[in-house]
Formats: structure tokens, sequence, C-alpha cells
């Protein structure tokens, strides 16, 4: 299996594909559904999308972390990330089509 | 906010559409993403994240409820890395 990285270029490319809309705008639009997500989680809002996951905010409290190489306290401010659930069909999706490329 | 309501958001931007050729791009963008996964490539989307997959190998589980080991097979996890931007974007205010 050799791995390749599929980038914003590859998603612009199949929105072309599929709707018709020019190269430019397609591109547009995928840098615009990135946006809209960006700015409903910058909110703290999640955002659910169906047959694929879930992106939410969480709140990480103040701990005190350590410099692994100096072995030095440092604090670790209170901070927001950002954790991505998966949906089932997802993981289905990605576990079918492993399995069948392995067994061929 | 859902799927529907990300196609009505930008359906809203982008009034010269029709609201069919919006959800057609929602839809498009996230199946791409799952058939690169799916082959086991990567979703590079600087500035928002990124999109891999991390092996888990086979082990005993047990059942919960009843306690009795159960085999689970090998499987492939989506993982998602956000990105530095976003990140960023989330610690502001």
């Amino acid at each position: 299996m050799v791995e390749s990285t599929i980038t914003r270029a590859d998603l612009t490319e199949a929105v072309y594909q599929e709707v018709g809309l020019s190269r430019n705008e397609s591109s547009q639009l995928v840098e615009s559904v990135l946006l809209e997500i960006s700015k409903s989680l910058s909110r703290g809002e999640p955002v659910k999308v169906s047959s694929f996951g879930t992106f939410s905010v969480r709140d990480k409290g103040k701990r005190i972390g350590r410099n692994p190489k100096t072995g030095e306290e440092v604090p670790i401010m209170p901070r927001r990330v950002l954790v991505f659930r998966a949906s089932h069909v997802l993981k289905d999706r990605i576990n079918r089509t492993m399995r069948e490329s392995r067994e061929n | 906010m859902t799927r529907s309501e990300l196609v009505t958001r930008l359906a809203e931007l982008n009034p010269h559409l029709y609201h069919r050729d919006v959800e057609r791009i929602v839809a498009t963008i996230f199946e791409e993403i799952t058939l690169a996964l799916a082959r086991g490539d990567r979703v590079e989307l600087r500035g928002f994240g990124s999109f891999s997959l991390k092996e888990r190998s086979a082990r005993i589980g047990r059942n919960p409820r009843t306690g009795s080991a159960v085999a689970v097979a090998a499987k492939y996890l989506p993982y998602f890395k956000t990105g530095k931007e976003l990140r960023d974007t989330l610690n502001k205010n």
C-alpha cells in the first residue's frame, strides 16, 4: 500500500468534478466549509457531521507539567482543545476497505 | 452545528447556488476525506488539521456486563490532529 496525502487541492478537484463550478469557486467553497466549521468551534459549539463524526471543544484545566529534558516543573495554563469523534459509519467504512485490500 | 445547519449557512453565503448543489459540495468534501482514509491515505488541511489512521492491534477484550473474554480484531481508528491556526483561534479570548 502506497500511502499518500490528500490536501485542499484534492478536495477542490473533487468538488469541481462533482458540481461543475469553476475551479476557483470550488476552492473558495472548500475554504468556506472549513471556515464555518472553525467559527462554530471557536464559539464553543460542536459540529456534528452525520456519517462522518463530531468535532467538539473541551476545556482543560491548569496543571503542572514537566519539561521532559530538564525535569523542570512548568505550569500548563487552562486551554481549549478540539476533539474529533469518528462516527460508526466512518469507522466501519475504513475497516471494511482496509480488510478487503489486505485479503486481496 | 449539524451537517444540515452547515449547508444552510453556506447556502446563505452563496445565494447564487442551488441548495442541493451546496448539499453536494459538503457531501463531496466529507466523502473525499472518508475515501482517502479508507485507502490508508492521510488528509492534511493546513491551518485546520489533519486526519490519519492509527492502528490498533488485536486484543482480548471483556464483556463489561458478564466479564467474559472476547477476541477484538485488529483495526484502524481515524485520528484528527488540530492544526496550529485553529488551535490558536480556539484559545483566543
